[in-house]
Protein backbone atom coordinates (compact mmCIF):
# COMPACT_ATOMS: atom_id res chain seq x y z
CA UNK A 1 0.00 0.00 0.00
CA UNK A 2 1.32 3.44 -0.94
CA UNK A 3 1.42 5.84 1.95
CA UNK A 4 -0.72 8.94 1.38
CA UNK A 5 1.93 11.10 2.90
CA UNK A 6 5.55 10.27 3.47
CA UNK A 7 7.70 12.68 5.38
CA UNK A 8 11.43 12.18 5.01
CA UNK A 9 14.10 13.85 7.14
CA UNK A 10 12.19 17.09 7.41
CA UNK A 11 14.31 19.81 9.02
CA UNK A 12 13.60 23.45 9.65
CA UNK A 13 15.80 25.75 11.68
CA UNK A 14 15.32 29.35 12.71
CA UNK A 15 18.89 30.57 12.66
CA UNK A 16 20.63 28.66 15.42
CA UNK A 17 17.36 27.41 16.87
CA UNK A 18 15.93 24.13 15.77
CA UNK A 19 12.31 24.20 14.63
CA UNK A 20 12.09 20.54 13.87
CA UNK A 21 14.91 18.18 13.00
CA UNK A 22 15.07 15.02 10.93
CA UNK A 23 11.41 14.05 11.18
CA UNK A 24 10.33 11.05 9.12
CA UNK A 25 7.06 9.14 9.11
CA UNK A 26 4.47 7.59 6.82
CA UNK A 27 0.77 8.23 6.92
CA UNK A 28 -1.50 5.69 5.26
CA UNK A 29 -4.94 6.40 3.76
CA UNK A 30 -7.62 6.59 6.43
CA UNK A 31 -5.10 6.93 9.22
CA UNK A 32 -5.05 9.67 11.82
CA UNK A 33 -1.69 10.67 13.21
CA UNK A 34 -1.40 12.69 16.38
CA UNK A 35 1.59 14.85 17.17
CA UNK A 36 1.95 15.86 20.81
CA UNK A 37 4.58 17.74 22.71
CA UNK A 38 4.95 20.81 24.85
CA UNK A 39 4.92 24.37 23.54
CA UNK A 40 8.01 25.06 21.48
CA UNK A 41 8.66 21.41 20.71
CA UNK A 42 8.32 22.04 16.97
CA UNK A 43 4.85 20.58 16.40
CA UNK A 44 3.48 23.61 14.59
CA UNK A 45 6.67 24.14 12.61
CA UNK A 46 6.45 20.56 11.42
CA UNK A 47 2.78 20.94 10.50
CA UNK A 48 3.36 24.19 8.63
CA UNK A 49 6.25 22.65 6.71
CA UNK A 50 4.15 19.66 5.74
CA UNK A 51 1.21 21.82 4.67
CA UNK A 52 3.42 24.03 2.55
CA UNK A 53 2.90 27.17 4.61
CA UNK A 54 6.59 27.25 5.37
CA UNK A 55 9.55 26.05 3.34
CA UNK A 56 11.61 23.41 5.15
CA UNK A 57 15.42 23.67 5.02
CA UNK A 58 15.79 20.09 3.93
CA UNK A 59 13.81 16.91 3.61
CA UNK A 60 10.87 15.82 1.53
CA UNK A 61 7.11 15.67 1.94
CA UNK A 62 5.84 13.14 -0.57
CA UNK A 63 2.12 13.16 -1.21
CA UNK A 64 0.29 10.55 -3.23
CA UNK A 65 -1.44 12.86 -5.74
CA UNK A 66 -4.53 11.72 -7.58
CA UNK A 67 -3.16 12.42 -11.02
CA UNK A 68 0.53 11.68 -10.85
CA UNK A 69 1.05 9.42 -7.87
CA UNK A 70 3.64 10.16 -5.17
CA UNK A 71 5.16 13.61 -5.61
CA UNK A 72 7.42 15.74 -3.43
CA UNK A 73 5.38 18.76 -2.41
CA UNK A 74 8.41 20.70 -1.21
CA UNK A 75 9.92 20.87 -4.67
CA UNK A 76 6.68 21.15 -6.64
CA UNK A 77 5.68 24.51 -8.09
CA UNK A 78 3.71 27.01 -6.08
CA UNK A 79 0.55 26.80 -8.24
CA UNK A 80 0.55 23.03 -7.92
CA UNK A 81 0.96 23.24 -4.17
CA UNK A 82 -1.81 25.82 -3.93
CA UNK A 83 -4.06 23.59 -5.97
CA UNK A 84 -3.39 20.75 -3.54
CA UNK A 85 -4.01 23.17 -0.69
CA UNK A 86 -7.54 23.80 -1.86
CA UNK A 87 -8.49 20.41 -3.20
CA UNK A 88 -6.88 17.40 -1.58
CA UNK A 89 -5.59 19.13 1.52
CA UNK A 90 -7.32 20.96 4.27
CA UNK A 91 -5.90 23.00 7.10
CA UNK A 92 -7.79 23.67 10.30
CA UNK A 93 -6.26 26.51 12.26
CA UNK A 94 -6.26 26.75 16.02
CA UNK A 95 -7.96 30.13 15.85
CA UNK A 96 -10.95 30.01 13.56
CA UNK A 97 -10.30 33.66 12.74
CA UNK A 98 -7.09 32.66 10.93
CA UNK A 99 -8.93 30.16 8.77
CA UNK A 100 -12.13 32.06 8.07
CA UNK A 101 -12.93 35.26 6.25
CA UNK A 102 -14.64 37.20 8.97
CA UNK A 103 -16.17 39.74 6.59
CA UNK A 104 -17.81 37.12 4.40
CA UNK A 105 -21.01 35.21 5.21
CA UNK A 106 -20.91 31.60 6.40
CA UNK A 107 -22.14 30.41 3.01
CA UNK A 108 -19.45 32.42 1.24
CA UNK A 109 -16.82 30.97 3.51
CA UNK A 110 -17.88 27.42 2.73
CA UNK A 111 -18.27 28.21 -0.97
CA UNK A 112 -14.88 29.84 -1.42
CA UNK A 113 -12.97 26.63 -2.03
CA UNK A 114 -15.62 25.46 -4.47
CA UNK A 115 -15.38 28.70 -6.41
CA UNK A 116 -11.59 28.55 -6.28
CA UNK A 117 -11.67 25.24 -8.12
CA UNK A 118 -14.09 26.54 -10.71
CA UNK A 119 -17.66 26.17 -9.40
CA UNK A 120 -19.71 28.82 -11.19
CA UNK A 121 -23.26 27.85 -10.41
CA UNK A 122 -24.70 29.87 -7.55
CA UNK A 123 -27.56 27.50 -6.75
CA UNK A 124 -25.26 24.49 -6.55
CA UNK A 125 -22.69 26.29 -4.43
CA UNK A 126 -25.41 27.38 -2.07
CA UNK A 127 -26.89 23.91 -1.86
CA UNK A 128 -23.50 22.41 -1.04
CA UNK A 129 -22.86 25.10 1.55
CA UNK A 130 -26.24 24.46 3.17
CA UNK A 131 -25.55 20.74 3.23
CA UNK A 132 -22.18 21.28 4.89
CA UNK A 133 -23.52 23.67 7.50
CA UNK A 134 -25.98 20.94 8.41
CA UNK A 135 -23.24 18.36 8.60
CA UNK A 136 -21.26 20.45 11.08
CA UNK A 137 -24.41 21.14 13.09
CA UNK A 138 -24.78 24.82 12.28
CA UNK A 139 -28.34 26.04 11.84
CA UNK A 140 -28.72 26.42 8.08
CA UNK A 141 -30.80 29.54 8.67
CA UNK A 142 -27.56 31.30 9.56
CA UNK A 143 -25.99 30.74 6.15
CA UNK A 144 -25.99 34.47 5.40
CA UNK A 145 -24.65 35.55 8.79
CA UNK A 146 -21.06 36.55 9.18
CA UNK A 147 -18.82 34.32 11.28
CA UNK A 148 -18.14 37.26 13.58
CA UNK A 149 -21.65 36.74 14.94
CA UNK A 150 -20.90 33.07 15.69
CA UNK A 151 -19.68 31.60 18.95
CA UNK A 152 -16.15 30.18 19.16
CA UNK A 153 -17.34 26.60 18.77
CA UNK A 154 -19.51 27.47 15.80
CA UNK A 155 -16.66 29.33 14.15
CA UNK A 156 -14.46 26.28 14.55
CA UNK A 157 -17.14 24.03 13.07
CA UNK A 158 -17.60 26.48 10.21
CA UNK A 159 -13.88 26.37 9.57
CA UNK A 160 -14.06 22.60 9.37
CA UNK A 161 -16.98 22.75 6.92
CA UNK A 162 -15.12 25.27 4.79
CA UNK A 163 -12.13 22.96 4.64
CA UNK A 164 -13.91 19.69 4.00
CA UNK A 165 -16.28 20.94 1.32
CA UNK A 166 -14.00 19.98 -1.55
CA UNK A 167 -13.65 16.44 -0.21
CA UNK A 168 -9.98 16.53 0.73
CA UNK A 169 -8.05 13.35 1.47
CA UNK A 170 -5.69 14.81 4.01
CA UNK A 171 -6.47 17.24 6.80
CA UNK A 172 -3.91 19.10 8.85
CA UNK A 173 -5.23 20.27 12.19
CA UNK A 174 -3.41 22.65 14.47
CA UNK A 175 -4.89 22.43 17.97
CA UNK A 176 -8.44 22.18 16.64
CA UNK A 177 -9.94 22.30 20.13
CA UNK A 178 -7.68 24.98 21.58
CA UNK A 179 -9.46 27.80 23.36
CA UNK A 180 -12.83 26.07 23.51
CA UNK A 181 -14.55 25.07 26.74
CA UNK A 182 -14.77 21.37 27.48
CA UNK A 183 -18.35 20.70 26.50
CA UNK A 184 -17.84 22.48 23.19
CA UNK A 185 -14.59 20.56 22.76
CA UNK A 186 -16.38 17.29 23.31
CA UNK A 187 -18.98 18.14 20.68
CA UNK A 188 -16.32 19.22 18.21
CA UNK A 189 -14.30 16.06 18.79
CA UNK A 190 -17.39 13.95 18.31
CA UNK A 191 -18.09 15.75 15.05
CA UNK A 192 -14.49 15.43 13.86
CA UNK A 193 -14.36 11.76 14.67
CA UNK A 194 -17.58 11.20 12.78
CA UNK A 195 -16.40 13.12 9.71
CA UNK A 196 -12.98 11.50 9.66
CA UNK A 197 -14.45 8.01 9.79
CA UNK A 198 -17.31 8.73 7.43
CA UNK A 199 -15.18 10.39 4.73
CA UNK A 200 -12.22 8.07 5.23
CA UNK A 201 -9.96 11.04 5.79
CA UNK A 202 -6.36 10.90 6.75
CA UNK A 203 -5.37 13.51 9.24
CA UNK A 204 -2.40 14.93 11.05
CA UNK A 205 -3.44 16.48 14.33
CA UNK A 206 -1.12 18.65 16.33
CA UNK A 207 -2.19 19.19 19.90
CA UNK A 208 -0.98 19.29 23.46
CA UNK A 209 -4.21 17.78 24.67
CA UNK A 210 -3.71 14.07 25.20
CA UNK A 211 -7.45 13.44 25.43
CA UNK A 212 -7.83 14.69 21.86
CA UNK A 213 -5.32 12.25 20.46
CA UNK A 214 -6.71 9.42 22.56
CA UNK A 215 -10.07 9.97 20.90
CA UNK A 216 -9.00 10.73 17.36
CA UNK A 217 -5.55 9.42 16.58
CA UNK A 218 -4.56 5.92 15.52
CA UNK A 219 -0.90 6.61 15.91
CA UNK A 220 1.03 9.05 18.01
CA UNK A 221 4.28 10.89 17.66
CA UNK A 222 5.80 12.62 20.67
CA UNK A 223 8.10 15.58 20.04
CA UNK A 224 10.54 17.33 22.25
CA UNK A 225 13.02 20.06 21.29
CA UNK A 226 12.26 19.64 17.62
CA UNK A 227 12.87 15.91 17.54
CA UNK A 228 10.59 12.92 17.60
CA UNK A 229 11.29 11.04 20.82
CA UNK A 230 8.67 8.33 20.63
CA UNK A 231 6.18 6.95 18.12
CA UNK A 232 3.68 4.14 18.25
CA UNK A 233 0.02 3.26 18.41
CA UNK A 234 -1.82 5.84 20.48
CA UNK A 235 -2.97 3.49 23.21
CA UNK A 236 0.42 1.88 23.41
CA UNK A 237 2.25 5.19 23.79
CA UNK A 238 -0.21 6.60 26.28
CA UNK A 239 -0.59 3.46 28.37
CA UNK A 240 3.01 2.32 28.30
CA UNK A 241 5.21 5.34 27.69
CA UNK A 242 8.86 4.45 27.18
CA UNK A 243 10.66 7.78 26.85
CA UNK A 244 11.16 9.87 29.95
CA UNK A 245 9.47 12.88 28.46
CA UNK A 246 6.41 10.89 27.39
CA UNK A 247 6.13 9.48 30.88
CA UNK A 248 6.22 13.00 32.26
CA UNK A 249 3.64 14.13 29.73
CA UNK A 250 1.24 11.29 30.48
CA UNK A 251 1.61 11.67 34.24
CA UNK A 252 1.05 15.43 34.02
CA UNK A 253 -2.55 15.06 32.89
CA UNK A 254 -4.96 16.07 35.61
CA UNK A 255 -7.40 13.35 36.53
CA UNK A 256 -10.85 14.54 37.36
CA UNK B 1 2.48 81.02 -19.09
CA UNK B 2 3.31 77.99 -21.20
CA UNK B 3 7.03 78.77 -21.31
CA UNK B 4 7.27 78.19 -17.56
CA UNK B 5 6.22 74.58 -17.90
CA UNK B 6 7.66 71.66 -19.77
CA UNK B 7 5.22 70.37 -22.41
CA UNK B 8 2.25 68.82 -20.56
CA UNK B 9 3.61 69.83 -17.15
CA UNK B 10 5.67 66.70 -16.33
CA UNK B 11 9.41 66.65 -17.02
CA UNK B 12 10.67 64.45 -19.84
CA UNK B 13 12.29 61.88 -17.53
CA UNK B 14 9.03 61.32 -15.70
CA UNK B 15 7.10 61.00 -18.93
CA UNK B 16 9.64 58.50 -20.17
CA UNK B 17 9.25 56.49 -16.98
CA UNK B 18 5.46 56.52 -17.33
CA UNK B 19 5.66 55.54 -21.00
CA UNK B 20 7.80 52.58 -20.09
CA UNK B 21 5.20 51.51 -17.56
CA UNK B 22 2.50 52.01 -20.21
CA UNK B 23 4.31 49.85 -22.74
CA UNK B 24 4.71 47.11 -20.20
CA UNK B 25 1.06 47.43 -19.21
CA UNK B 26 0.00 47.13 -22.85
CA UNK B 27 2.19 44.09 -23.30
CA UNK B 28 0.55 42.34 -20.34
CA UNK B 29 -3.12 43.37 -20.48
CA UNK B 30 -4.65 43.82 -17.05
CA UNK B 31 -1.40 43.52 -15.14
CA UNK B 32 -0.85 46.34 -12.67
CA UNK B 33 2.52 47.91 -13.38
CA UNK B 34 3.98 49.89 -10.48
CA UNK B 35 5.24 53.35 -11.39
CA UNK B 36 6.76 56.24 -9.49
CA UNK B 37 3.70 58.43 -9.32
CA UNK B 38 4.51 62.14 -8.97
CA UNK B 39 2.93 64.82 -6.88
CA UNK B 40 0.51 66.65 -9.11
CA UNK B 41 -0.95 70.10 -8.52
CA UNK B 42 -4.24 68.55 -7.46
CA UNK B 43 -5.35 66.32 -4.59
CA UNK B 44 -5.29 62.54 -4.72
CA UNK B 45 -8.66 61.27 -5.78
CA UNK B 46 -9.10 64.03 -8.36
CA UNK B 47 -7.41 62.08 -11.10
CA UNK B 48 -3.68 62.37 -10.44
CA UNK B 49 -3.10 58.98 -12.08
CA UNK B 50 -5.13 59.80 -15.16
CA UNK B 51 -3.47 63.21 -15.51
CA UNK B 52 0.01 61.68 -15.42
CA UNK B 53 -0.91 59.10 -18.03
CA UNK B 54 -2.47 61.78 -20.22
CA UNK B 55 0.63 63.95 -19.83
CA UNK B 56 2.82 61.05 -20.89
CA UNK B 57 0.84 60.22 -24.05
CA UNK B 58 -0.02 63.74 -25.24
CA UNK B 59 1.66 65.10 -28.34
CA UNK B 60 1.17 68.66 -29.63
CA UNK B 61 -1.11 67.47 -32.46
CA UNK B 62 -3.54 65.84 -30.03
CA UNK B 63 -7.06 67.01 -29.39
CA UNK B 64 -8.04 66.40 -25.79
CA UNK B 65 -11.43 65.69 -24.29
CA UNK B 66 -11.94 65.32 -20.55
CA UNK B 67 -15.10 63.91 -19.01
CA UNK B 68 -16.17 63.37 -15.44
CA UNK B 69 -19.15 61.02 -14.94
CA UNK B 70 -19.77 61.44 -18.66
CA UNK B 71 -20.02 65.22 -18.46
CA UNK B 72 -17.67 67.70 -20.13
CA UNK B 73 -18.77 70.59 -17.96
CA UNK B 74 -18.12 69.47 -14.39
CA UNK B 75 -15.46 71.09 -12.23
CA UNK B 76 -12.97 68.27 -12.49
CA UNK B 77 -13.30 67.93 -16.26
CA UNK B 78 -13.12 71.66 -16.86
CA UNK B 79 -10.02 72.09 -14.70
CA UNK B 80 -8.11 69.19 -16.18
CA UNK B 81 -8.95 70.33 -19.69
CA UNK B 82 -7.81 73.85 -18.83
CA UNK B 83 -4.68 72.45 -17.19
CA UNK B 84 -3.54 70.73 -20.37
CA UNK B 85 -4.68 73.55 -22.62
CA UNK B 86 -2.37 75.76 -20.60
CA UNK B 87 0.61 73.48 -19.95
CA UNK B 88 0.64 71.65 -23.28
CA UNK B 89 -1.16 74.08 -25.54
CA UNK B 90 -3.10 71.21 -27.12
CA UNK B 91 -6.45 71.69 -28.76
CA UNK B 92 -9.44 70.60 -26.72
CA UNK B 93 -12.86 69.44 -27.70
CA UNK B 94 -16.08 68.17 -26.21
CA UNK B 95 -16.95 66.03 -29.22
CA UNK B 96 -16.03 62.39 -28.62
CA UNK B 97 -15.47 61.63 -32.29
CA UNK B 98 -13.03 64.51 -32.74
CA UNK B 99 -10.85 63.77 -29.73
CA UNK B 100 -7.64 61.78 -30.01
CA UNK B 101 -7.07 61.50 -26.27
CA UNK B 102 -10.01 61.25 -23.86
CA UNK B 103 -9.41 61.31 -20.14
CA UNK B 104 -12.37 59.95 -18.25
CA UNK B 105 -13.62 59.42 -14.79
CA UNK B 106 -16.36 56.82 -14.23
CA UNK B 107 -17.70 56.54 -17.79
CA UNK B 108 -16.98 55.32 -21.29
CA UNK B 109 -18.47 57.66 -23.93
CA UNK B 110 -21.60 56.43 -25.71
CA UNK B 111 -20.14 57.01 -29.18
CA UNK B 112 -18.14 53.99 -30.27
CA UNK B 113 -14.45 54.78 -30.03
CA UNK B 114 -12.29 54.10 -33.04
CA UNK B 115 -8.76 53.14 -33.84
CA UNK B 116 -6.27 55.93 -33.13
CA UNK B 117 -8.05 57.17 -30.03
CA UNK B 118 -6.75 56.73 -26.50
CA UNK B 119 -9.07 56.48 -23.51
CA UNK B 120 -7.37 57.32 -20.20
CA UNK B 121 -9.16 56.27 -17.01
CA UNK B 122 -8.72 57.77 -13.58
CA UNK B 123 -8.55 54.89 -11.12
CA UNK B 124 -9.01 55.25 -7.36
CA UNK B 125 -8.23 51.65 -6.33
CA UNK B 126 -6.66 49.47 -9.01
CA UNK B 127 -6.75 46.21 -7.05
CA UNK B 128 -10.01 44.32 -7.67
CA UNK B 129 -9.28 41.98 -4.76
CA UNK B 130 -8.54 44.76 -2.29
CA UNK B 131 -11.69 44.74 -0.20
CA UNK B 132 -11.52 40.98 0.15
CA UNK B 133 -7.82 40.58 0.79
CA UNK B 134 -6.11 43.48 2.55
CA UNK B 135 -2.55 42.23 2.02
CA UNK B 136 -0.82 43.54 -1.10
CA UNK B 137 1.71 40.70 -0.93
CA UNK B 138 -1.13 38.21 -0.98
CA UNK B 139 -3.11 39.89 -3.78
CA UNK B 140 -0.02 40.02 -5.98
CA UNK B 141 0.56 36.36 -5.34
CA UNK B 142 -3.06 35.64 -6.18
CA UNK B 143 -2.69 37.47 -9.51
CA UNK B 144 0.53 35.65 -10.25
CA UNK B 145 -1.05 32.27 -9.58
CA UNK B 146 -4.42 33.13 -11.15
CA UNK B 147 -6.00 32.36 -7.80
CA UNK B 148 -9.25 34.20 -8.41
CA UNK B 149 -11.79 32.18 -6.43
CA UNK B 150 -12.14 35.08 -4.04
CA UNK B 151 -13.54 37.33 -6.73
CA UNK B 152 -16.54 35.06 -7.06
CA UNK B 153 -16.95 35.05 -3.28
CA UNK B 154 -17.68 38.75 -3.59
CA UNK B 155 -20.32 38.10 -6.23
CA UNK B 156 -21.70 35.23 -4.15
CA UNK B 157 -22.09 37.60 -1.22
CA UNK B 158 -23.96 40.01 -3.43
CA UNK B 159 -26.46 37.40 -4.52
CA UNK B 160 -26.93 35.98 -1.04
CA UNK B 161 -27.60 39.45 0.35
CA UNK B 162 -29.55 41.07 -2.46
CA UNK B 163 -30.84 38.21 -4.56
CA UNK B 164 -28.88 39.36 -7.59
CA UNK B 165 -25.40 40.66 -8.36
CA UNK B 166 -25.77 44.13 -6.88
CA UNK B 167 -22.32 45.36 -7.86
CA UNK B 168 -23.31 48.17 -10.20
CA UNK B 169 -19.97 49.82 -10.83
CA UNK B 170 -16.30 48.76 -10.77
CA UNK B 171 -17.63 45.37 -11.87
CA UNK B 172 -14.68 42.95 -12.05
CA UNK B 173 -13.61 41.69 -15.46
CA UNK B 174 -11.17 39.11 -16.71
CA UNK B 175 -9.06 40.37 -19.59
CA UNK B 176 -7.44 38.34 -22.33
CA UNK B 177 -8.31 35.20 -20.36
CA UNK B 178 -5.73 35.98 -17.73
CA UNK B 179 -5.80 38.89 -15.30
CA UNK B 180 -8.79 39.91 -13.27
CA UNK B 181 -9.00 43.68 -13.50
CA UNK B 182 -10.91 46.50 -11.88
CA UNK B 183 -12.37 48.53 -14.76
CA UNK B 184 -12.32 51.61 -12.46
CA UNK B 185 -15.68 52.78 -11.14
CA UNK B 186 -17.48 52.80 -14.50
CA UNK B 187 -21.08 51.54 -14.36
CA UNK B 188 -21.37 47.91 -15.36
CA UNK B 189 -23.45 49.20 -18.28
CA UNK B 190 -20.11 50.23 -19.81
CA UNK B 191 -18.36 46.89 -19.30
CA UNK B 192 -19.31 45.40 -22.68
CA UNK B 193 -17.94 48.50 -24.39
CA UNK B 194 -14.46 47.73 -23.13
CA UNK B 195 -13.78 45.46 -26.08
CA UNK B 196 -13.09 48.44 -28.30
CA UNK B 197 -10.85 49.65 -31.10
CA UNK B 198 -9.23 52.39 -29.00
CA UNK B 199 -6.37 51.96 -26.57
CA UNK B 200 -7.43 52.03 -22.92
CA UNK B 201 -4.97 53.19 -20.28
CA UNK B 202 -5.64 53.17 -16.55
CA UNK B 203 -3.72 55.37 -14.10
CA UNK B 204 -3.95 55.19 -10.31
CA UNK B 205 -1.90 58.03 -8.85
CA UNK B 206 -2.15 57.41 -5.16
CA UNK B 207 -1.77 53.66 -5.53
CA UNK B 208 1.03 54.13 -8.07
CA UNK B 209 -0.23 51.61 -10.57
CA UNK B 210 -0.77 51.67 -14.32
CA UNK B 211 -2.59 49.05 -16.34
CA UNK B 212 -3.86 48.94 -19.86
CA UNK B 213 -5.91 47.22 -22.52
CA UNK B 214 -4.67 47.09 -26.11
CA UNK B 215 -7.37 47.46 -28.80
CA UNK B 216 -9.81 44.56 -29.15
CA UNK B 217 -8.66 42.78 -26.00
CA UNK B 218 -11.28 40.24 -24.88
CA UNK B 219 -12.93 41.51 -21.69
CA UNK B 220 -15.25 39.17 -19.82
CA UNK B 221 -17.35 40.31 -16.89
CA UNK B 222 -17.30 37.72 -14.11
CA UNK B 223 -20.59 36.04 -13.26
CA UNK B 224 -22.33 32.82 -12.30
CA UNK B 225 -23.98 30.42 -14.75
CA UNK B 226 -27.35 30.93 -13.11
CA UNK B 227 -26.83 34.64 -12.46
CA UNK B 228 -25.31 35.90 -15.70
CA UNK B 229 -23.80 39.35 -16.10
CA UNK B 230 -26.26 41.99 -17.15
CA UNK B 231 -25.35 45.48 -18.36
CA UNK B 232 -28.05 47.40 -16.54
CA UNK B 233 -29.25 50.97 -16.74
CA UNK B 234 -32.24 52.95 -15.51
CA UNK B 235 -35.30 51.75 -17.37
CA UNK B 236 -36.22 55.09 -18.90
CA UNK B 237 -35.53 57.25 -21.93
CA UNK B 238 -33.44 60.38 -21.66
CA UNK B 239 -35.68 63.30 -20.70
CA UNK B 240 -33.82 65.72 -22.95
CA UNK B 241 -32.92 63.77 -26.07
CA UNK B 242 -35.16 60.73 -25.78
CA UNK B 243 -32.28 58.24 -26.16
CA UNK B 244 -33.10 54.76 -24.88
CA UNK B 245 -29.66 53.24 -25.42
CA UNK B 246 -27.53 55.53 -23.24
CA UNK B 247 -26.58 55.41 -19.58
CA UNK B 248 -28.81 57.73 -17.56
CA UNK B 249 -28.35 59.93 -14.52
CA UNK B 250 -31.30 60.44 -12.25
CA UNK B 251 -31.75 64.10 -11.42
CA UNK B 252 -34.00 65.32 -8.61
CA UNK B 253 -35.70 68.44 -9.93
CA UNK B 254 -37.82 69.64 -7.02
CA UNK B 255 -38.54 68.78 -3.40
CA UNK B 256 -41.81 67.06 -4.21
CA UNK B 257 -40.28 63.87 -5.55
CA UNK B 258 -39.98 65.16 -9.10
CA UNK B 259 -37.19 63.60 -11.07
CA UNK B 260 -35.94 63.24 -14.58
CA UNK B 261 -33.50 60.93 -16.28
CA UNK B 262 -30.87 62.41 -18.54
CA UNK B 263 -27.93 61.01 -20.47
CA UNK B 264 -24.80 61.08 -18.36
CA UNK B 265 -22.80 61.61 -21.56
CA UNK B 266 -23.41 65.32 -22.19
CA UNK B 267 -21.80 65.31 -25.62
CA UNK B 268 -23.97 62.42 -26.79
CA UNK B 269 -27.10 64.06 -25.42
CA UNK B 270 -26.20 67.46 -26.83
CA UNK B 271 -25.48 66.17 -30.32
CA UNK B 272 -28.72 64.21 -30.36
CA UNK B 273 -30.67 67.31 -29.37
CA UNK B 274 -28.88 69.31 -32.05
CA UNK B 275 -29.98 66.66 -34.53
CA UNK B 276 -33.57 67.30 -33.56
CA UNK B 277 -34.26 64.49 -31.07
CA UNK B 278 -36.44 65.55 -28.20
CA UNK B 279 -37.25 63.87 -24.89
CA UNK B 280 -40.41 64.29 -22.86
CA UNK B 281 -38.87 66.78 -20.41
CA UNK B 282 -37.18 68.94 -23.03
CA UNK B 283 -38.09 72.60 -22.84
Amino acid sequence: MTPLLSVRHLTKTYGRHIGCADVSFDLYPGEVMGIVGESGSGKSTLLNCMAGHMAPDSGAVIFDTRAEGPKDTVSMSEPERRMLGRTDWAFVHQHARDGLRMGVSAGGNVGERLMAVGARNYAQIRETATDWLGRVEIDTGRIDDRPSTFSGGMQQRLQIARNLVTGPRLVFMDEPTGGLDVSVQARLLDLLRGLVRQMGLSAVIVTHDLAVVRLLADRLMVMKDGRVVETGLTDQVLDDPQHGYTQLLVSSVLQV
Amino acid sequence: MTEHYNFAYLDEQTKRMIRRALLKALAVPGYQVPFASREMPMPYGWGTGGVQVTAAVLVPEDRLKVIDQGADDTTNAVSIRAFFARTAGVATTEATAEATVIQTRHRIPEVTLREGQILVYQVPIPEPLRFLEPSEVETRRMHALEDYGLMHVKLYEDISRHGHIATAYAYPVRVAGRYVMDPSPIPKFDNPKMEMAAIQLFGAGREQRIYALPPHTPVVSLDFEDHPFEASKADHACGLCGATDSYLDEVIVDDAGGRMFVCSDTDYCGSRQAAGHKGKDAA
